[in-house]
């Protein structure tokens, strides 16, 4: 890898300057390389991190066929990595003109990932960095432990999917704590309210209650306050131990429980293992923010790259070329999903209606159509406003939130259907709803959701592990259990149970053998298919599984095929 | 509609069909495709345009290298990587001892082309495993895909053919997927590979053995008093015989070497001397299925099978292995090569007799018998127009008479039942299957079978 020559790094800087007056914010530093087919070769496997730890899955091809976004959430291919400085890979034959464009998509990207907070946990340390004295790390146990590193590495990263993303944000915009006692917070601000609900007034009068004891007596006004509380509420004291154990183990994801509590890792000749397993963990964590906010990244990045060089003095006459390769990138397919397009127009989109003020109340209560359609305010807080949604909103709020049915009119998109034409012998695509919330639905519905899956301590018992799956009406891939429950059972040393939903049977529709060119009907019949789903438990122990059916669920979910 | 078939049909008609069957016989018979090699030029569908290729492209697929620099072509150097595949198989093996299941899968990827310059390409592949959602309760039919542009709700707006797999049947197994990670070999390779590291099994005995007009020269012959190379050990062995003979060794415990002779004629030597080779030889028929019920997966899971068998064959006979390439619906045919046989698309009825008579043919016209081991490997869905084997099974225990071994492979369609094709009931009944149980093998899968399930079929196919 070498880097750019100073020639493209003078058009860099350029860029910098022009983005920053344009609002962008990011750090000054950034390195650009130029990369090699060979050197790609080395990068891809490593989700272009150079420093990544060694692992041999990186050698080989990895099947894609089933759910290969479900499996890595990160992408092999980016043109530029979130660290410190970033760094960015180029094709070392580009034209000026488009390395303009690239630079300012690469530096719309890097905007986005130092300043929206979903990103938040990635901000204060360079992980190339600390990827590469992990990689020593582990080079360094593996000459010592030789492959079981490995397979510790492929246990932790069968569950690194797992990881508690959101918990590690939350911990990171947790308020810092208050003086006051753990008891008295729960008590006045879960207990009475959630547990008890009591009417305001009385809600004041303990506050009134409380007040009055403490300034009794500054040192035993909360004892006598609570005396009181355990005489007329005798279960609280249960309840809020209770609560306190409950709040702990939230705060853990699988990996971090095994960590804590694994009797097997817990030995001393197991110590080693605990590094490991912390660096997958990081690794995953890093890349969480990445897939989720893949339609904003890539949105935001072609909304800049297309206003700034649009802008740029220094690459006049090859408006042309631009246009071409912009619309390459950023066309919205007819069908199919492309992110750059979608993010980029409702990033536009949004500017737009902001810009007229319709964000508002004023714009919401109003029903006439034309009032709606002519409604301008002229607020011009539309740049504002979208830079707002870059720190602060991720994939899921984006799309649910301003997907409305004017964008998709306005960008005549559509829901599209597929369906086998017997008589044609072909599919057919057709126009399946042009309905916001349909065309919203398809959108949350494809992105990336793993499952939630928590620990359950009162049903571990024996020292096995009680794994809950919480089921959205989609399963688990069932392939995946058997090894996935295995490397778990090795990291946790004991019995792993988990506890899922499955189909218990399709209505199999018959095999409908049709004739070309006969008289059976064609026509495609409506027909209901039933799914019922049981309750399994699947039981993984001394490297065996088994399974058993716990309980069959009423909830049959009836889906018609169209 | 072909009028012989046509006849075929009412003559079968006349025997008496269950219903399924006759709807089964129907569908092959009106269908009216040809067996033409997919047209390359257009290979594109007919009415839809290029949007309705890239359909099943995820939001999660679109990438900033490709799609801003179109950068792709990652292709991996042939020689780092065959170190690699058999470091990663020994580290598979490795697993086993250890107690966990194996996770390497060699997948392969044959790219026929003319005139037998076949490549077999090695892609050592894994999956990582986890608890993910599984998607494939919502058929592809259902699966909505977001789209733009004008069209009312309701209205078609492209269409796509749905023998798809089949246009594109050059590339077959893992299409497309080129990854980085290819690495080229013929297929003598890849046999060495399933033997070694899938212990398939080594055939002990290769039957007979075949002289060819070939020559090798070797140190083998001895000859006394004059040669290349001195066998001290002949010669010393020599040397004692003679003394023996003229009483200069008595007493082995009082031994005088001072006293012994040494003739001339006991320094025994090496000498060079021509060698007739003998080798076996194997003959190797693949017969394939291509009528229209075939249509689809059934057809790549067969070729792909048949490719791990031509390997390992290879790899057995130390490439001495001829193959012939049988093509059958009613009637068959044979193509001279493997692009043809693997490339040729389904259509017509099906009837197994007419295959395994050619083949009867050819080996009796050739007289194969006499220098060859000969092999058939069969490959259908089990689907055949003669419902009860009346004119296969005759054929079949002739082809029993001659040959090493004759492995039937039926890939079932996932819509039937299982374990209730015809070529599968008739062979039951007939009872060779356990009767000629060394000469008769039958494997059944299920049309989506995965690799280690051929692999496993395959040694079945030919194990001892």
């Amino acid at each position: 890898m070498e880097l750019i020559d100073q020639h493209t790094k003078k058009i860099m800087e350029g860029c910098k300057e022009r983005a920053r007056n344009a609002g962008l914010w990011f750090q000054e530093e950034s390195l650009e390389y130029i990369v090699t087919n060979r050197d790609l070769l080395e990068l891809t496997p490593k989700l272009m991190i150079p420093t990544l730890y060694d692992y041999w899955v990186h050698d080989v091809e990895v099947l894609k066929e089933k759910g290969r976004y479900e499996l890595y959430p990160s992408n092999p291919y980016e043109t530029v990595i979130n660290t410190r400085p970033a760094i960015s890979f180029y094709n070392d034959n580009n034209p000026d003109w488009m390395n303009v464009m690239i630079f300012y998509h690469v530096l719309a990207h890097i905007d986005f990932f130092q300043n929206n907070l979903y990103f938040r946990h990635t901000w204060d340390y360079d992980f190339t960095g600390q990827a590469l004295s992990d990689k020593r790390m582990i080079a360094k146990l593996r000459s010592e432990k030789g492959r079981w590193v490995d397979y510790v590495i492929e246990f932790v990263r069968g569950i690194d999917n797992l990881v508690g993303y959101h918990e590690e944000l939350s911990r990171r915009n947790r308020r810092p704590k208050t003086k006051r006692s753990k008891m008295l917070d729960y008590y006045f601000d879960v207990f009475l309210q959630s547990e008890k609900n009591v009417k305001i007034n009385e809600y004041i009068k303990e506050i009134e209650r409380y007040n009055q004891c403490i300034n009794e007596s500054k040192a035993l006004g909360e004892k006598t306050f609570f005396a009181e509380v355990f005489k007329k509420y005798p279960e609280f004291d249960a309840i809020f131990k209770k609560s306190l154990q409950e709040k702990f183990d939230q705060k853990l994801d699988l990996i971090q429980y095994l960590l804590e509590h694994s009797e097997f890792l817990k030995k001393e000749k197991n110590n080693w293992m605990k590094p490991i397993i912390e660096v997958v963990r990081k690794t995953s964590l890093f890349f969480q923010p990445q897939i989720r906010t893949k339609i904003m990244n890539e949105g935001w990045a072609s909304y800049w790259h297309e206003r700034l060089f649009l802008q740029d003095d220094r690459i006049e006459g090859h408006e042309v070329d631009f246009a071409r390769s912009h619309a390459g990138v950023t066309s919205m397919p007819r069908v199919g999903l492309n992110p750059y397009a979608l993010g980029m127009r409702l990033f536009h989109y949004i500017e737009n209606v902001a810009d007229k003020g319709k964000y508002s109340i004023k714009f919401r209560r109003l029903l006439d159509t034309k009032q709606r359609e002519e409604f301008d305010a002229k607020t011009g807080l539309g740049r504002d406003f979208v830079f707002n949604i870059r720190e602060n909103l991720n994939d899921f709020v984006f799309i649910n939130t301003f997907v409305d049915q004017d964008f998709v009119n306005r960008y005549k998109l559509f829901v599209a259907g597929r369906r086998l034409n017997q008589a044609k012998r072909v599919l057919e695509y057709y126009v399946k709803s042009r309905k916001a919330e349909d065309y919203r639905q398809m959108l949350l519905d494809g992105l990336y959701h793993p499952p939630h899956i928590t620990i359950e301590q009162n049903k571990s018992n024996n020292g096995n592990l009680y794994l809950m799956h919480h089921f959205e009406d989609k399963p688990l891939v069932k392939e995946f259990i058997t090894n996935t429950m295995l490397g778990i059972e090795y990291l946790w040393g004991a019995p792993v149970q988990l506890e899922t939903s499955e189909v218990v049977q399709i209505e199999a529709s018959k095999p409908q053998l049709t004739i070309p060119g006969l008289t059976t009907p064609i026509k495609e019949e409506k027909k209901e298919k039933e799914i019922k789903w049981q309750r399994v438990r699947y039981t993984m122990k001394n490297r065996k599984l088994s399974k058993e059916v716990i309980a069959s669920e009423d909830r049959s979910q009836k889906t018609e095929d169209k | 509609m072909n009028p012989k078939l046509k006849e075929l049909y009412n003559k079968i008609k006349k025997n008496g069909l269950t219903p399924e069957q006759e709807q089964k016989i129907l569908l092959e018979l009106y269908d009216d495709a040809t067996h033409d090699f997919p047209d390359e030029s257009s290979g594109a569908p007919q009415t839809g345009d290029e949007a309705f290729r890239t359909t099943s492209q995820n939001i999660y697929t679109y990438n900033d290298l490709f799609n801003l620099q179109a950068i792709t072509a990652l292709q991996s150097t042939h020689n780092v990587s065959i170190r690699s595949i058999d470091e990663l198989l020994e580290r598979d093996k490795q697993r086993e001892k250890d107690g966990f299941p194996r996770k390497i899968n060699v997948g392969r990827l044959i790219k026929p082309g003319r005139g037998g310059r076949d490549k077999v390409v090695v892609v050592p592949s894994t999956v990582e495993e986890k608890f993910i959602h599984d998607t494939s309760l919502q058929t592809e039919e259902e699966q909505p895909y977001g789209g733009s542009g004008d069209g009312e709700e309701g209205e078609v707006i492209g269409e796509q053919p749905i023998r798809a797999p089949d246009v594109q049947g050059g590339t077959g197994p893992g299409q497309g997927e080129g990854g980085q990670h290819e690495i080229e070999s013929n297929a003598y390779d890849l046999g060495k590979i399933l033997t070694e590291k899938f212990e398939l099994p080594n055939l002990k005995d290769k039957g007979k053995k075949r002289s060819l007009t070939r020559y090798t020269y070797d140190l083998t012959d001895k000859h006394r008093g004059f040669g290349q190379l001195l066998d001290k050990k002949a010669t010393l062995r020599k040397i004692v015989e003679t003394n023996m003979h003229l009483g200069n060794l008595t007493d082995i415990s009082d031994l005088d070497l001072t006293r012994f002779l040494v003739s001339p004629k006991d320094l025994v030597y090496r000498i060079l001397s021509r060698e007739k080779d003998y080798e076996s030889q194997a003959m190797v028929f693949f017969v394939r299925d291509y009528s229209g019920s075939m249509a689809g997966k059934s057809t790549v899971l067969i070729v792909a099978q048949h490719v791990l068998i031509y390997s390992w064959l290879l790899y057995q006979y130390a490439m001495q292995v001829e193959t012939r390439f049988i093509l059958h619906d009613t009637e068959a045919t044979e193509v001279p090569d493997f692009y043809s046989y693997y490339n040729s698309k389904v259509a017509g009825g099906t009837q197994v007799s007419s295959a395994y008579r050619l083949v009867n043919e050819i080996v009796e016209k050739e007289n194969l018998v006499r220098d060859y081991n000969i092999y058939i490997f069969h490959g259908t869905d089990g689907d055949d127009w003669d419902t009860d084997g009346k004119e296969s099974l005759p054929q079949l225990k002739q082809m029993l008479t001659y040959t090493n071994r004759v492995g039937i492979t039926i890939a079932e369609h996932a819509h039937g039942k299982t374990n209730n094709s015809e070529v599968e009931k008739y062979l039951k009944k007939s009872g060779l299957l356990e009767e000629k149980k060394d000469l008769l093998r039958m494997d059944v899968m299920q049309e989506d079978a995965d690799e280690p399930r051929l692999i496993e079929g395959i040694k079945h196919l030919i194990s001892e």
